[in-house]
């Protein structure tokens, strides 16, 4: 069993009457990629605030490397790293003395300082221009010196609050592969983001938030599983007599349907990712097969069909809670 | 026994009333550091210190012109330095409180809300510090600085006075002058509590730097009319007998003493003119057998302004608290 670093209990967090997060049960475990999602206003920056004892839950508990933020909050705040929305910085200085200050306040003893400030930098690529001052980044640029701002003081865990909102498509990769590398050295991180092909893209497991509620959560094979039936969609583009083709392919076990979306193209929906059986009756009925594609499942998906069942009221979000 | 159950023996710990962990100071020096040196190079604070040392330096040589052409004995010359007015130029003094709530109104007119506009605040405070000791590392920056400013100007006067009177200041005009100091520091403080509280409330800090000028303005210019008129209706005069006169000019004297600005002015003149025996209203029978124009001892000075003095550092505290309970209770998801 691997270690606990973050566990939540029935969090609770009311504005007057107002419940903007629901009765939260949440467990990350050590060296693991969480995603909050959910839809802006569903509870997800409130509930990393109280992770962080920045704001006090109304009930329920919450223990974040054994600790409890509200009562330790000091402890809490110098092994947990937090990146927040849209990031900002001290534009007049330079991005190492915007390091250096955040480096005073964590103490970091002086005579370590510069060589930490140093290695931070190094790490997510900026110590060209360590000196230059912050007002002249891009918001790449600034996105990444905030994930060298977390490393100053070697987290075990980063909280990041849509850490890709407003960067563009390379930035955004850049960024993704610098959270995989953070994976990679044992950091567990918790990050929150609407925005659902890059959750899916870096993310072992993820949790959808609805109204303050977290109503699904798991891999993301295992939420396709529940939303959508688990229906892997298998893009076949073969030439030969269509009708023989389909006829080899419902033959196949796992088949479950299939449809011609163009001329030589098939799309088939299978309980399993078919490809090879697929590959061999196509080629067995005398068809010649130039392309065959496992559609992966989109959280996209996932998350239009469980909030189309929410309007519908197919689903009630303590069952699959 | 010995080996209780640590669930249990922790038990009465978390259930008694919850104890904040570590000292709330923690990381306050950090704080004064990076604060104190953003007010020293931003320029806002370079144009102002050049117009309040290009204007002490205007007065005090227009003073020191003047003292050296009429006054030939006077125990008090370097007081004189900051009491001598000459048209055009104001008395020294008199510049000091235009423009010190002005200062320090512009070093803390935006110091939290400029924060929360630049997206800083959440990321400052997830450190591990608490917001205690964001918010008092930023008023003692904004008062160290100030003191600074002030030293300084205090200093330039007595380099100017010695270099242009040729004569070496006694020892209860320096002590004179020191009390003068840290009065102007607190008078400063109170503006720079002012206007951090202004910058608590208000998230544009135009919005809080307009408000807090508009404060500043309301105590110079409209308080004292308001204070005459108020004690002119609350305590009118139907008769025209003494104890009606008096008791509308001691009602006035203290209702005008609610503006920082009286306040610091009284502690100015008692200090700075020697002279001075009461600050209120003084009858004939209390002025028996008193020496006309002699000077008090620099300790009664002090014990004349004493509430003054006290009460400048009272409001300075006061309003600084406010500020703190204001800010403890914002929600920040900057």
């Amino acid at each position: 069993m691997s270690e606990t670093v973050l566990e939540t209990r029935d969090l609770t967090k009311k504005y007057n009457s107002f419940v903007a997060v629901d009765h939260l049960n949440l467990q990350v475990q050590a060296g693991e990629v969480f995603g909050l999602l959910g839809p802006n206003g569903a509870g997800k920056t409130t509930t990393i605030l109280m992770l962080l004892g920045l704001t006090e839950p109304t009930s329920g508990s919450v223990r974040v490397l054994g600790l409890d933020p509200t009562r330790q909050p000091l402890s809490v705040k110098s092994r947990v790293g937090y990146l927040p929305d849209q990031v900002g910085f001290y534009d007049e200085l330079t991005a190492r003395e915007n390091l250096t200050y955040i480096a005073r306040l964590n103490p970091i003893p002086t005579p370590q300082l510069p060589a930490r400030v140093d290695e931070a930098l190094q790490r997510v690529g900026l110590r060209e221009v360590a000196d230059k001052r912050v007002g002249t980044f891009s918001r790449g640029m600034r996105q990444r010196l905030g994930v060298a701002d977390v490393l100053i003081k070697n987290p075990r865990l980063i909280i990041m609050d849509e850490p890709t909102s407003g960067l563009d498509p390379e930035a955004s990769l850049e960024f993704l592969e610098m959270i995989r590398a953070l994976k990679r050295e044992g950091i567990t991180i918790l990050l929150s983001s609407h925005l659902l092909y890059q959750v899916q893209a870096v993310c072992d497991r993820v949790g959808l938030f609805h109204k303050g509620r977290m109503v699904l959560q798991g891999t993301v094979n295992e939420l396709a599983e529940r939303v959508l039936g688990g229906a892997y969609r298998i893009q076949l583009q073969a030439e030969g007599d269509p009708q023989a083709i389909q006829s080899a392919l419902q033959r196949v076990d796992g088949f479950r349907n299939i449809r011609q979306t163009g001329e030589n193209l098939y799309t088939m929906e299978a309980a399993r990712d078919l490809r090879p059986e697929a590959a061999q009756a196509v080629v067995q009925a005398g068809g010649r097969l130039y392309k065959l594609d496992v559609q992966t499942q989109s959280l996209e998906e996932i998350y239009s069909a469980y909030f189309k069942e929410v309007e519908h009221g197919t689903v009630q979000s303590s069952r699959v809670r | 026994m010995a080996q209780s159950n640590p669930a249990v023996s922790a038990k009465p710990q978390s259930a008694s009333r919850p104890v904040r962990e570590g000292s709330p100071w923690k990381g306050m020096w950090a704080v004064v550091g990076k604060e104190m040196a953003d007010h020293l190079s931003s320029a806002r604070m370079v144009v102002l210190e050049i117009l309040v040392v290009l204007a002490a330096i205007g007065s005090i040589y227009v003073a020191t012109q003047n003292i050296s052409q009429n006054v030939s004995q006077d125990r008090f010359l370097y007081l004189r330095l900051f009491t001598t007015a000459q048209d055009p130029l104001p008395a020294f003094a008199a510049l000091l409180a235009f423009f010190i709530p002005l200062v320090a109104i512009a070093l803390a007119f935006d110091s939290v809300n400029s924060e929360f506009s630049r997206r800083t605040l959440s990321r400052v405070l997830a450190q591990p510090i608490y917001r205690d000791a964001l918010l008092m590392g930023k008023f003692l920056a904004g008062l160290f600085t100030l003191a600074l400013v002030c030293t300084a100007l205090w200093l330039l006067i007595f380099g100017l006075g010695i270099l242009r009177l040729g004569v070496a200041p006694g020892g209860e005009e320096v002590g004179r002058a020191l009390w003068f100091l840290v009065a102007t520091i607190f008078y400063g403080g109170i503006w720079l509590a002012l206007a951090m509280v202004f910058s608590v409330i208000f998230r544009q800090p135009a919005t809080a730097a307009l408000t807090s000028t508009a404060v500043w303005l309301f105590f110079t210019v409209f308080w004292n009319i308001i204070a005459g008129l108020l004690a002119q209706s609350l305590s009118p005069i139907r008769f025209g007998t003494l104890g009606e006169l008096l008791a509308q000019a001691n009602l006035q004297l203290a209702l005008a003493r609610f503006s920082p600005n009286t306040l610091y002015a009284e502690t100015m003149i008692a200090l700075l003119n020697p002279e001075t025996r009461s600050l209120g209203i003084l009858l004939p029978t209390q002025m028996e057998g008193a020496i006309l124009g002699s000077p008090l001892p620099l300790s009664q000075s002090v014990a004349l302004i004493w509430p003054q003095l006290t009460g400048l550092i009272a409001a300075t505290i006061v309003l600084f608290a406010l500020a703190y309970i204001l800010f403890q209770r914002q929600e920040i998801r900057a």
